[in-house]
């Protein structure tokens, strides 16, 4: 590294201090507020606080309704990631035998959000259908990017449609669609709105996910500190998910 | 009108969610933030033990004299006089009832069912006689919330036991169990349809007011509904008990509707108490039951000029005055949140009854015996 690129990079950190501060401010200080509280019994209006280590963790890994949001929270996360990315979401629109097209034309009376095998699917289905224009807008936005000349390189060298979408339009969209598979992990893997408003978790909890849980603990069974446990988890969750993203998430150099 | 009579003082109202849930978030979002400005407060008929054991209530004991709640219904009155305080006033009333088709039952020959036992036989008959495979049998609410607490709460009245307050919620599980077998029957049966574990108050309400289903257990502000000058089963619909188990012994419904309580950090506690008596006074209860809310004063059950305007005024009271309050206690939002979980599942089949409830048992342990522990400061 040269003198000019250290101060360069000198000068980068003194301009995002202030944002940085700001942001340390808004999710450290919380973060560890969430984490002292969910070592704690703390009930406001019982006037109940005092603590109890990890307890409220113990608990947990023995309790059912724990392991079942859990596992929600992953199957939903990766369906729902999945099938944004592949599009074989169409294919299933139209399969034949249990498309929702089929449905909507008057087939069979499936009950979406009242059967507990599949009320998760329809959940993942109005998720994707949300979130797959981000997703789309991304994509996009980087095709835009990539100059005419190269696709004119390529068919000068010879390369047929496919060999030019594997050989570079992929390879050129590979960090965007990395980051999108970033983005979208860690919005489903705290995925709450969407089950709160169609299913309440329900039914038989299939469809309850960490933060819906967590959310009942806090502002409905008002137990504080146990509600924060469950948050502190799913913390954990998405920070090791984001960091595993990150490591395998190619740099931009290598994939240009 | 109050604020004509009370010169200086001005009432602003702060709109509230739609769903029970939502708004007791609101609450503790508002009251626990230590937020000014709330002096009067709707609250849900399950929430004042709760609130004032929060802390977030006026004690009214010293200003509101026990003889001025008389005229309330007895199980409204209970809630908001927890703990030998008062907490709140009565606003307006509701109990869960049995909705029929009159018109269907009539041209079958058939009278309200007085058990589950004859619903079902009903059900069968009418829909085997109608040839329609467009009309349901019985909905009720199933989905994972509140409601399907409510509906839970009241076949285990109609099986001779209860969701208790105590430390005990259920104190015969083999009665709670038979409870839960006899709704998820229903639905294995197809008596009800198998939506009803995803439906709420309005999807029954809707299907039932489309004419597609012979019983609905809701509440009566669907009344005013079914009797609206479009809808299709006008003049067709009639009110009854929910059915028990034995004849001769009707299933009592649960209480609904809502109490005004006072902030106790209002600033304003005089003029608020004004503002709560105005509102739950009879002359604004007369003005409410237009908007389809019933009046927690029994003797407006019989007033001659309501009675006239609305018919089903007196069966109406004889079905509040029989209907049950839920569990009055702080815990009841933890009790009920904690229990949707494992009613749900019954109900959709994914766990047998016993196995259910003992999973709800402990899990309830955990959290009951967080809160039994040191006594607390008022």
């Amino acid at each position: 590294m040269t003198g000019r690129e250290r101060a360069l990079r000198r000068r980068a950190w003194l301009m995002t201090a202030p944002a940085l501060a700001f942001l340390a401010l808004l999710t450290v200080y919380p973060a560890l507020w969430v984490l002292w509280l969910s070592l704690q019994e703390r009930i406001p209006i019982f006037d109940i606080a005092r603590f109890v280590g990890f307890r409220h963790y113990a608990f947990l890994l023995g309790d059912s309704r724990f392991l079942g949001a859990l596992a929600t929270t992953l199957v939903f996360t990766v369906t729902s990631v999945a099938l944004e990315l592949t599009a074989r979401i169409f294919e299933w629109l139209y399969h034949p035998a249990a498309g929702l097209v089929n449905y909507v034309l008057g087939g069979a009376a499936l009950n979406w959000l009242g059967d507990p095998r599949l009320a998760l699917p329809a959940v993942v289905l109005a998720d994707v259908w949300r979130t797959m224009p981000f997703v789309a807008v991304l994509a996009y936005a980087r095709l835009l990017g990539i100059p005419a000349e190269l696709y004119e390189a390529a068919h000068v060298d010879g390369a047929g449609r496919v060999a030019t979408l594997t050989r570079v339009t992929l390879p050129l969209l590979r960090r965007v669609l990395g980051i999108a598979v970033l983005f979208r992990t860690l919005d489903a893997l705290r995925a709450f709105d969407l089950m709160f408003v169609l299913t309440g978790g329900g039914p038989a909890n299939t469809t309850e996910t960490l933060t819906l849980y967590a959310y009942r603990g806090i502002f409905q069974m008002l137990q504080f500190g146990f509600g924060a446990a469950i948050g502190v988890i799913v913390f954990a969750l998405v920070m090791t998910v984001a960091w595993l993203y990150l490591r395998l998430l190619p740099s931009e150099d290598e994939a240009a | 009108e109050f604020e004509a009579a009370h010169p200086g003082v001005t009432v602003r109202s702060e709109s509230l969610p739609w769903t029970s849930d939502e708004q007791h978030q609101f609450y503790v979002v508002n009251l626990e933030g230590r937020r000014a400005g709330i002096d009067v407060m709707m609250l849900d008929v399950i929430w004042a033990p709760e609130f004032a054991r929060a802390g977030w209530l006026l004690d009214l004991t010293s200003r509101v004299a026990r003889e001025e709640l008389a005229e309330h219904f007895p199980s409204t009155v209970a809630p908001a006089t927890w703990d030998g305080h008062v907490w709140a006033l009565p606003w307006n009333m509701s109990a869960g009832l049995l909705y029929y088709r009159a018109d269907l039952l009539a041209r079958h020959g058939l009278r309200p069912p007085a058990t589950w036992e004859e619903l079902v036989t009903q059900v069968e008959r009418i829909r085997a006689a109608e040839r329609d495979p467009r009309l349901e049998g019985h909905l009720w609410q199933g989905k994972q919330y509140e409601g399907m607490v409510v509906n839970v709460v009241e076949a285990l009245w109609a099986e001779g036991t209860e969701l208790a307050a105590g430390e005990t919620p259920f104190p015969d599980p083999a009665r709670a169990a038979a409870a839960l077998a006899r709704l998820r029957r229903s639905i294995e049966r197809g008596t009800s349809p198998t939506w009803v574990t995803a439906a709420d108050e309005e999807l029954t309400r809707r299907a039932f007011g489309d004419g597609r289903a012979i019983f609905l257990r809701n509440w009566p502000y669907a009344l005013d509904l079914f009797e609206a000058p479009a809808s299709p089963v006008r003049g067709r619909v009639g009110i009854a008990p929910l059915p028990g188990i034995v004849a001769g012994a009707p299933g009592a419904g649960s209480t609904g509707g809502s109490h005004l309580g006072i902030a106790r950090a209002s600033a304003h506690p005089d003029d608020a108490l004004a503002l709560v008596r105005f509102l739950s006074g009879a002359h604004a209860q007369r003005a409410m039951l237009a908007a389809g809310f019933y009046p927690t004063r029994m003797p407006l059950y019989a007033e001659p000029a309501l009675v006239r305007r609305n018919p089903w005024l007196p069966q109406l009271h004889a079905l509040m005055l029989a209907a049950r309050p839920r569990p009055i206690t702080p815990n009841y939002l933890l009790l009920s949140t904690t229990l949707q979980a494992d009613f749900s599942a019954v109900l959709v089949g994914l766990r047998p009854p016993a196995a259910a409830i003992a999973d709800a048992r402990h899990r309830l342990d955990y959290f009951l015996a967080a809160r039994a522990a040191p006594a607390a400061r008022r």
